[in-house]
Parts: C-alpha cells; sequence; structure tokens
C-alpha cells in the first residue's frame, strides 16, 4: 500500500453500496475512492476539476437563472434574455395574474395532493400485499403491476381519453374534472415495486410478535409496517410528486376546455396569447417551477437514493 | 374501526378461506384503477384499431387497413426516421454525458453535493417548463441566449427551431440537457459499488487512467449501464411533450416523431382507428425492447 494519506471524512464515509467493500476495513487512500482518483490536494488536476464543476453548473442551472430574471424584468423577450434583470418589475405576475394563472396553479395543486394521496395509499396497500402475503397469483399480480410501468400515458392516450369520457360499467364522465387526472395515476407501478422491496427486508419477527398481541391487518400495515417505511415512502412520494406535476398529455386530453389545465399545459396558452410577451410566460414558468423545486431542495437526499435503488433493484 | 372490521380476517389461520381474501382486499384498490385506467384502455385501443370509428354512425370493421395505412403514410415513416434518430442520439448523448458528469462529480466532499444538486435540477423540472425555457434560449435573433454567447465567437444568428434541417438537433440537444443528469445519478450509484481495492490494484500494475476506466470502471458499472439504456430507449420511443412544447412538429414536419404524429391524427384530425393502429404498432415495440433487454441483461448476469 502506498503513503496512506487518511482524510478522516472520506473514511469513516459509509460506502453503503457494494457488499464486497464491506470485508476490508481498512482505509484506502482517498484518491482510490473515484473512478479518476480525484484528489482534494490543490494542483492542476484540482483546477481543473473546479473549472469543470463551474462548466457543469453553468449549462445545467444557470438557465433557470435566466427564466427567473426574465420574469422580473420589464418588457422581456426573447430577445433580451440575460442572466441578471434589467428594470426589474412584477408587472409579468400581475399579467400572469390576470390570464388566470393563478387558477391554473390551483387546479395543479389539488391535482398534485390528491393524486399524490391516492397514489401513496393504492402503491402501500398494494405493496403491503404483496410483500407481506403470500397468495395464488402473486407472480402475475406483480407482472401486471409492472407492465403499468410499461404502458406509458403517450400509447395509451387516444383510448384513455374516450374511456374518461364514460367511464366502462358506471357511465361516468370524468372530463372537465380533477378526477380524470387524479385517478389514472392512483396505481403507479414503480412505487409498488420499490414499497414492495422495501417491505420485503422488516423482519418477519417484528411481524410475527405482532401477530402475537392480536394485531389485525391495518394496524399491522399502519402502526408497525408503515413507520418502518418511512424512508421508502418519503422517496415514492418525492418522486410521485414529479411525476404527477411533469404530466401534460393527460391533464390535457381529460379537460373539457382551457380553464380545466394544470399549470404546466396553461404555459402554451400563455405562449400562443398574442397580448403577453415572454416575460409573463417565463413568470409562469417560474411559478410552475416552484413547488417542485421546493419537494426537491427539501427532500433531495431521498430523491436521488431513490433514484438509484429503483433503477438497480427493478 | 376499520380495523376491528378486518381483524377476524386476519385472526382467520383456521378459517383458510377468509385469510386467502387479504391480500386481494389490499391490492383491490390499485388493481381496479390500473384495469379501468391502464388495460381497459389498452384493449380497446388494439379493438378499435381494427375498425373505421364513426362516431354517431358506428363503428365498422376494416380489418388491418388502418395498420396498412398508418405504415404505408409517409408522414408517418418520416415520423419514425425521426423517432428513431432522436431516440437514439438523445439516449446515448445522454448517457455519455451522464457517465462523464458522474466521473467528474463522483466524491464525498460538501461542494460536489451542491454542485450535484444544482446539476440534477434539469431532471426535476416539469418538461413543459424545460419546453418553454429553451424556445427562449433557441430564440432566433442575434441577441437571443444562445445566439448571442454565438456571437462571442463571430457566429451568425442560428435559426435552431425554425431551420429544418437543425430543428431535430436542436430538440435532441434539450433532450440531453434533460436526461444526462438522470443518467448520472444511476451511474453514480453504480460507481460507488465499485470494489476500491480494483483501483489500488490497478495502480499497483501501473495502468493508466484510461485503462483503469475501460478495465475496471467499466465492467463494473455495466449493469447500471444496461438500465440507464433501457429506460433511455422506451422514453425515446415514445418523446411526445419535448417535441410537442418545443416545436409541435413543425418546421415542415422536419421533428414529427411518432406520438406527435399520433397524437394529430387522433385528437386534431379524429381518426380514432388510424391513431390507435399507430399507438399498438408503438406498444409493440416498447414491449419488444423491454423482453429483449432484459433476456441479454439476464444472460449478461449469468455469464
Amino acid at each position: 500500500m502506498s503513503a496512506p494519506v487518511i482524510d478522516p471524512v472520506r473514511a469513516t464515509a459509509p460506502r453503503t453500496t457494494g457488499k464486497r467493500s464491506g470485508k476490508a476495513k481498512r482505509t484506502t487512500p482517498a484518491r482510490f475512492d473515484t473512478a479518476l482518483g480525484w484528489n482534494d490536494k490543490p494542483g492542476t488536476a484540482w483546477a481543473l476539476r473546479i473549472l469543470l464543476c463551474a462548466t457543469a453548473v453553468a449549462i445545467f442551472a444557470a438557465p433557470f437563472l435566466a427564466i427567473l430574471s426574465g420574469a422580473f424584468t420589464k418588457n422581456a423577450s426573447g430577445s433580451s434574455l440575460s442572466f441578471l434583470p434589467h428594470d426589474s418589475t412584477l408587472l409579468n405576475f400581475t399579467v400572469a395574474g390576470e390570464r388566470g394563472i393563478w387558477d391554473y396553479f390551483s387546479n395543479s395543486l389539488v391535482i398534485a395532493g390528491g393524486g399524490l394521496l391516492l397514489q401513496l395509499v393504492v402503491c402501500t396497500l398494494a405493496a403491503y400485499a404483496l410483500a407481506r402475503h403470500r397468495f395464488r397469483g402473486q407472480a402475475l399480480i406483480l407482472t401486471l403491476f409492472m407492465l403499468t410501468m410499461m404502458l406509458p400515458e403517450e400509447v395509451i392516450a387516444i383510448p384513455l381519453s374516450l374511456v374518461l369520457g364514460d367511464v366502462p360499467v358506471v357511465h361516468l364522465d370524468l372530463k372537465g374534472t380533477v378526477w380524470g387526472v387524479i385517478l389514472p395515476l392512483g396505481a403507479w407501478g414503480f412505487s409498488v415495486m420499490m414499497l414492495t422491496e422495501f417491505m420485503k427486508d422488516i423482519p418477519d419477527e417484528i411481524e410475527e410478535a405482532a401477530r402475537l398481541d392480536g394485531v389485525g391487518e391495518l394496524r399491522m400495515l399502519w402502526q408497525i409496517v408503515l413507520p418502518l417505511c418511512k424512508p421508502a415512502l418519503g422517496v415514492a412520494g418525492v418522486l410521485g410528486f414529479i411525476m404527477i406535476w411533469d404530466q401534460y398529455l393527460l391533464p390535457l386530453i381529460a379537460a373539457k376546455d382551457p380553464t380545466d389545465y394544470t399549470v404546466t399545459v396553461a404555459l402554451s396558452v400563455l405562449r400562443t396569447d398574442p397580448e403577453v410577451g415572454s416575460g409573463v410566460v417565463l413568470a409562469g414558468a417560474v411559478i410552475a417551477l416552484i413547488p417542485s423545486l421546493i419537494v426537491y431542495l427539501l427532500l433531495q437526499r431521498s430523491l436521488v437514493s431513490g433514484i438509484a435503488a429503483g433503477a438497480t433493484k427493478g | 374501526m376499520t380495523a376491528t372490521v378486518t381483524t377476524p380476517a386476519a385472526r382467520g389461520g383456521r378459517r383458510p378461506t377468509k385469510k386467502a381474501l387479504v391480500p386481494w382486499l389490499f391490492l383491490a384498490p390499485g388493481l381496479l384503477l390500473a384495469l379501468v385506467f391502464k388495460f381497459w384502455p389498452m384493449a380497446k385501443g388494439v379493438w378499435l384499431s381494427f375498425f373505421d370509428v364513426r362516431p354517431f354512425l358506428g363503428d365498422r370493421w376494416t380489418g388491418l387497413d388502418n395498420y396498412t395505412r398508418v405504415l404505408t403514410d409517409h408522414r408517418f415513416q418520416d415520423a419514425i426516421g425521426h423517432t428513431l434518430v432522436l431516440g437514439i442520439g438523445q439516449s446515448l448523448g445522454a448517457i455519455v454525458l451522464g457517465f462523464v458528469l458522474a466521473l467528474l462529480l463522483e466524491g464525498q466532499a460538501r461542494l460536489l453535493k451542491i454542485v450535484r444538486t444544482a446539476v440534477f435540477l434539469p431532471a426535476v423540472t416539469a418538461t413543459a417548463v424545460v419546453g418553454e425555457l429553451w424556445r427562449l434560449m433557441y430564440y432566433p435573433t442575434s441577441d437571443g441566449l444562445l445566439n448571442s454567447g454565438l456571437n462571442l465567437f463571430g457566429l451568425g444568428p442560428v435559426q435552431f427551431l425554425d431551420n429544418p434541417d437543425l430543428a431535430l438537433w436542436s430538440t435532441m440537444a434539450m433532450g440531453i440537457w434533460i436526461w444526462a443528469p438522470y443518467n448520472m445519478v444511476i451511474i453514480m450509484a453504480g460507481l460507488a459499488g465499485v470494489d476500491r481495492s480494483l483501483y489500488e490494484a490497478a495502480a499497483m500494475d501501473g495502468v493508466s487512467l484510461w485503462q483503469r476506466l475501460r478495465y475496471v470502471t467499466l465492467p463494473a458499472i455495466r449493469p447500471a449501464l444496461g438500465i440507464v439504456l433501457t429506460l433511455a430507449a422506451i422514453r425515446g420511443l415514445r418523446v411526445f411533450t419535448e417535441v410537442y412544447v418545443l416545436t409541435g412538429g413543425g418546421p415542415a414536419g422536419s421533428t414529427e416523431v411518432w406520438m406527435t404524429r399520433a397524437y394529430t391524427l387522433g385528437f386534431t384530425r379524429n381518426d380514432i382507428g388510424g391513431a390507435s393502429a399507430a399507438s399498438v404498432v408503438l406498444l409493440c415495440v416498447t414491449l419488444l425492447l423491454t423482453v429483449t433487454v432484459n433476456y441479454f441483461r439476464k444472460r449478461g448476469d449469468v455469464r
């Protein structure tokens, strides 16, 4: 082993993934921590890394500054977009408000809130059955939920729009109601899979002890399984929210007229309005951006680990 | 209250029929929603694809007519080409860029975490918002955001979205921008699982950085790459929102992809049968792709 330069932060940092790394408890030099062997000491490699990081931030994050500055700029247009607002004003937001942006926004909030609640309840129930029970046809049901992931909204959009207009058996017209968007989002294969995987890891002993105490199924789920699943529920919540907020085609086909649109779909209404400029569209974009941004910044750690877990397990 | 209702069923070890019912009660809401809003529409789509759908007049069975019509329509043929170019280019671009980002931003330092948070922003932003943002960045006059950047290098204003030869590539650039950070996260999870002692052994053997990447890192993250590739390919096939928001398929149909074409056919031309046939074709290709990739992934795992 070459001269070990032990960086205490890195040495103690948990390397949870990769079972093999667990057996060797030796402290490896920091330069073996990354594939490219970056190290923290100032030098050319270090300077290069800082420069590249700055470039990455500029490419991926700076455009958001342009949205923000454009939204606060008077008479902003595509030709005057910059990273700093000039002539700062709130006028764009006032105009966007007059065009009903807050109504669209509240549509979005109702759909995101209701849809997420329904999705979490439905997927948790299904995952509980799949993880903690054995029954005939289990593999088939699991496959069915996986299929829902492979059946993107886009592919079934046309027949789905017919179904939303006349739900089979009950013959309800869901078009123009928030239910038209909320109900199709209820069963999300990804959440079912992830929660199932997580619930499977809960030790049987805990469940058996609870059963001896006479705990019923719903209490078992609510008081014993769910508290142990908090991290997975967090991930399902964040990813579900971002997925629902990102919906475009579904709110489009579920709407009866433009007042039913969500805020993301309504941006195109603003854009095609000849009387408003780019600044107003950008103000709308900022309003549409804020909720997902808040959710992301608050819970980004669980989101990122969730994407990784979902990808490696699925 | 509800707990007391199900408790007897749960305790029913003595009565196996009731116990067997419990999982189905928990599955019922999910299965019902999936049935009504996923599988029923899918079946209905397949069914309608064999009909000439005429509201109020009654549907007329036409067999495979819709399929031949869609597959021989030159705008659909163009759309296949665009979907493939866009899907492949966007997927590969986003994977390569995601890999580079993962290599660059791998590590525990606090600053790196902040950079990662910033870089991941495109992946959490709604596609429609990203589309509006890029429309403005692509603004065609010389003082548009990207064009003023090109100005610095003495390059004239580029008509990113209005030039039929460029529009598809401009759309692809946006797709790469959206999906590279997402791939970065998955690849980074793969990188975290690479056995560190292998790097050390490689260093002792005196291999170059490139060899180390080629023979240690890449094989180790192959499963992660496989997942990223599958996800990207499926996303590429069904691409809709990006194109619809950014160009609407124009100019002159140069960015028309399979789903925007099906959407136009179904919702603005009211050709439900044809649009259903197009969707069924896409569905078959998606399923085929998923099954194939899974097959190869499983085989790869065994080896």
